[in-house]
């Protein structure tokens, strides 16, 4: 079978014709760079009975060996030998699209040159002359629509008309010294016998990195030609007149092809309207506030539009009092948002779904531990993760709008100088603030920055951005500080710790970057694409997309995970099967004991007496989901306080006075839990998107380092929270870290100085 | 002579020259910022930078930083 290999630039619609081409539904957006590594599909035409593979390339404006991109698609070409290239431009960027279809054509590789949206460059009322840029570029072009799916046939079948040829290499450099010089090097390199001579000679006279390694022999070649035909120095930058020849060849020549309908000014597009407002000097930033409020406030809130704030709603008898979904649409607190009604419908759903399995299970005399197991255990686990899919889904969606219309990228554009001070670009911003929402949309949106070292710092932290799971832990705790040892505020607690969050993340992401993850902070030089309306077609592509492969990891890890943890909570060691208030005597609870102690400076460890293993036990508990820290307490409150039954609408308040009361710990110490659940090893779900999306050998790494965060910021806070003393000793010991950093940066400075 | 940092919104100047080295260098020719080409300084994000210019007819961003590399010849101040 034949392999075709689509290339083009970022954002040129390569992986909607992947899609079309293959029938795959793989994610698009309306931003540069969503291809991150090359993919594979195959193409049937039913009608010839043709059947090829296509390889996706990431998206690429050149062939230097700058981005790891840039590697992945230049040594596909050069080393796999493909039978053609399709190379994919956008024809509403026609200039800029070209510069790569330059570099392409050097090598001996048919291509074909398919410029997208043909349809609307017509709309536009111009016109591109097909026939004309082909005599150009000397490869044959069609102009299709992958979205609207127009001449894909034709081209793939003029695609293996090309495929069946043999082609060589065309230089489009039209300057009588650096052909002749071009002519010179690519003689050396057939010498050698290697393929694809002219563009290798080419790229060599450009000053390409892995061409001058490789070849440092040849270089002298170009130095002595230098002396010889040029008398002033300033001619000599190669890599300027190459990149300049190459353009003068797409504006000179190719422009030929293209009928511009002049209408002696210039529209205002809908796109610059759009964008005057957007990007306003000083509505902006306002705008921008707005809309992410917007979206969180219809995908969390129970409370729309703060209708319920005037006590509309607290006589108001619920709809379907009494079953399952009774609080889909409203409770006396307000209106629910979209995403909150749907999270009650699925909730509804798989609540009953469950109680009539274990009706079922028990009316056929199914023994308890299997009920337990299949019931708890199995769909427990699923439905825990299925409750919150509905807001993880809408939450997408909403993101999934802003990328494709083309605003992601403005946000980029306004965010980048605040986000420089921390070492990250604007486009960090987005995967850090959907992490309030919840961690694994957020972690996948890393797939956008295009700098290794800042995707990695942002895993990392994405966590520390409290997300909606870890806010029961938050309003239980406080709210159960201020009942019991008559503190302050709840809200004001809670928002305390939010903040916190965000300044361990602040701080990690500046330590990170003077120390392990150093580098220069990542260019920000990014287009800036048209706005357009959303696709109705891809939005629904990136959903399914998204649910698939979260509902994916549900069966597997998540499902495995959990089911580990019922087992061990609901076993002793001597295989009796124990009944939900006998946790106390689980497996999982002499893990807890065996653990306490590491807790002790954290201040719910060991001081706590014979209950402390609660907190080690709710901490574990909570890496199946967040939500379930509080879960276990109300269980573990019922198993120690004899006749406890935890009251639903208090959502955990009275749980952990019982744990207070059991335990006797310290005000210092319950906020010191928060902290450590909120900065340490996520839920499982996130756990696994960490490890899909970071780099293969970063993962172990990214676990340790939310454990020892964790465990030294609730320690500071325990520590200095009982002993004040102690705080003179951080101060000391941050003082220390500070210099030791900045010897560092200064010793690290002046190694790469001297490199250069 | 002078920068494109330098330049004005609403103004038009063609690039002389791009100095620097490297990866960003590189970067900016693949973008089409090369020497000859003209250059339109659209707009500053809301904070004053990075910068919004339109070259070889679409939308580009860059921070001041990258565009102190570039020296643009003549400034034609029409919109």
């Amino acid at each position: 079978m034949k392999n075709f290999a689509l290339i083009g630039n970022p954002n040129s619609g390569k992986t909607t014709l992947f899609n079309s081409l293959t029938g795959s539904t793989a994610h698009v957006g309306n931003w540069p760079g969503v291809t991150v590594d090359k993919r594979e599909g195959k193409y049937k035409y039913k009608k010839e009975n043709i059947e090829v593979n296509i390889v996706d390339l990431p998206g690429i404006y050149s062939l230097s060996p700058y981005t790891s991109e840039e590697v992945i698609s230049r040594n596909y070409i050069l080393e796999e030998n493909p039978d053609c290239i399709i190379n994919i431009i956008d024809a509403t960027n026609f200039e800029r699209n070209l510069y790569l279809t330059t570099q392409v054509i050097e090598m001996n590789v048919p291509v074909i040159v398919a410029l997208n949206m043909i349809d609307i460059v017509e709309k536009n009322g111009n016109s591109i002359n097909e026939k004309l840029l082909e005599k150009t570029l000397g490869v044959p072009v069609i102009g299709i629509s992958a979205l609207k799916e127009e001449n894909l046939d034709t081209l793939m079948i003029k695609a293996l008309g090309a495929s069946n040829k043999t082609r060589k290499g065309l230089s489009v450099i039209k300057d009588e010294k650096i052909s002749s010089l071009i002519k010179k090097i690519e003689a050396e390199y057939q010498n050698k016998n290697v393929q694809n001579s002219l563009f290798h000679a080419t790229k060599l006279i450009e000053n390409d990195e892995i061409e001058v390694k490789n070849n440092e022999n040849l270089v002298s070649i170009i130095d002595e030609y230098k002396k010889d035909n040029y008398s002033n120095s300033e001619d000599t930058d190669f890599e300027a007149t190459i990149a300049d020849l190459r353009y003068q060849f797409i504006t000179n020549e190719c422009n030929k092809a293209v009928k511009a309908e002049k209408n002696g000014k210039e529209k205002i597009s809908f796109s610059d309207r759009v964008d005057k407002i957007l990007t306003n000097k000083w509505i902006g930033i306002p705008i921008f506030l707005v809309i992410l409020f917007l979206i969180f406030h219809l995908t969390f809130s129970t409370n729309l539009f703060f209708i319920g704030s005037f006590g509309l709603f607290e006589n108001v008898p619920l709809l379907f009092e009494g079953t399952p979904y009774e609080e889909l649409f409203y409770t006396s607190e307000g209106i629910n948002s979209f995403g909150v009604m749907l999270q009650n419908l699925v909730i509804g759903t798989t609540d009953m779904i469950s109680s009539l399995v274990n009706d079922g299970l028990v009316s056929v005399n199914t023994p308890d531990w299997c009920v337990g197991l299949i019931v708890d255990g199995v769909l427990g686990g699923i439905f825990s993760i299925f409750s919150f899919l509905p807001q993880i889904l809408l939450l997408f969606l909403f993101f999934s709008i802003i990328e494709d219309s083309g605003y992601m990228a403005r946000i980029a554009f306004i965010l980048d100088r605040i986000f420089r001070k921390f070492g990250l670009s604007g486009r960090a911003f987005l995967p850090l603030i959907m992490g309030f929402g919840c961690s694994v949309p957020a972690m996948i949106n890393t797939r956008t920055l295009a700098d290794d070292k800042e995707k990695i710092a942002t895993i990392r932290v994405i966590p520390f951005f409290s997300c909606g799971a870890k806010l029961p832990i938050l309003t239980a705790i406080s709210g159960a500080i201020v009942t019991q040892f008559g503190l302050a505020n709840a809200d004001l607690i809670t928002y305390s710790m939010y903040l916190l969050g965000m300044i361990v993340a602040i701080i990690s992401i500046i330590l990170m970057r003077n120390t392990i993850m150093r580098g220069k902070i990542p260019p920000f030089i990014m287009e800036l694409p048209e706005y357009h309306l959303p696709q109705f077609k891809s939005l629904v592509i990136h959903l399914w997309d998204k649910l698939k492969h979260f509902v994916k990891k549900a069966f597997t890890i998540i499902l495995a995970s959990t089911i580990i943890i019922w087992f061990i909570s609901h076993f002793a060691w001597n295989w009796s099967f124990l009944e939900d208030a006998e946790l106390n005597q689980s497996i999982l609870s002499s893990i807890g004991q065996f653990i306490q102690p590491i807790f002790t400076p954290l201040g719910f460890g060991s001081q706590l007496g014979q209950f402390g293993w609660v907190f080690a036990v709710a901490a574990i508990t909570g890496l199946i989901a967040k939500e379930n820290v509080i879960a276990t307490f109300a269980t573990l409150a019922a198993s120690l306080t004899a006749g406890f039954v935890a009251d639903d609408a208090l959502g955990g308040i009275d749980s952990v006075i019982e744990m207070i009361n059991a335990t006797g710990i310290n005000v210092p110490g319950l906020i010191a839990f928060i902290a450590f659940n909120m900065l340490t090893i996520p839920c499982f779900a996130a756990v696994a998107t960490a490890k899909s999306e970071l780099p293969k050998n970063k993962f172990k790494s990214t676990i340790l380092f939310w454990i020892i965060t964790s465990f030294v910021v609730s320690s500071m806070v325990y520590l200095i929270g009982t002993f004040y003393w102690t705080v003179f000793i951080y101060i000391a010991l941050i003082a220390v870290v500070i210099i030791l950093i900045y010897l560092y940066n200064r010793r690290m400075n002046k190694i790469e100085k001297g490199l250069n | 002579m002078f920068k494109l940092s330098e330049m004005n919104v609403g103004e038009t100047g063609q690039i002389k020259k791009i100095n620097g080295s490297g990866h960003i260098r590189k970067r900016l020719f693949d973008m089409g910022v090369t020497p000859n080409s003209m250059v339109f300084l659209r707009k500053k994000a809301p904070l004053g930078d990075p910068l919004e210019i339109t070259i070889r007819g679409y939308e580009l961003t860059l921070r001041k930083d990258e565009a102190a590399l570039i020296d643009i010849e003549s400034v034609d101040a029409k919109l």
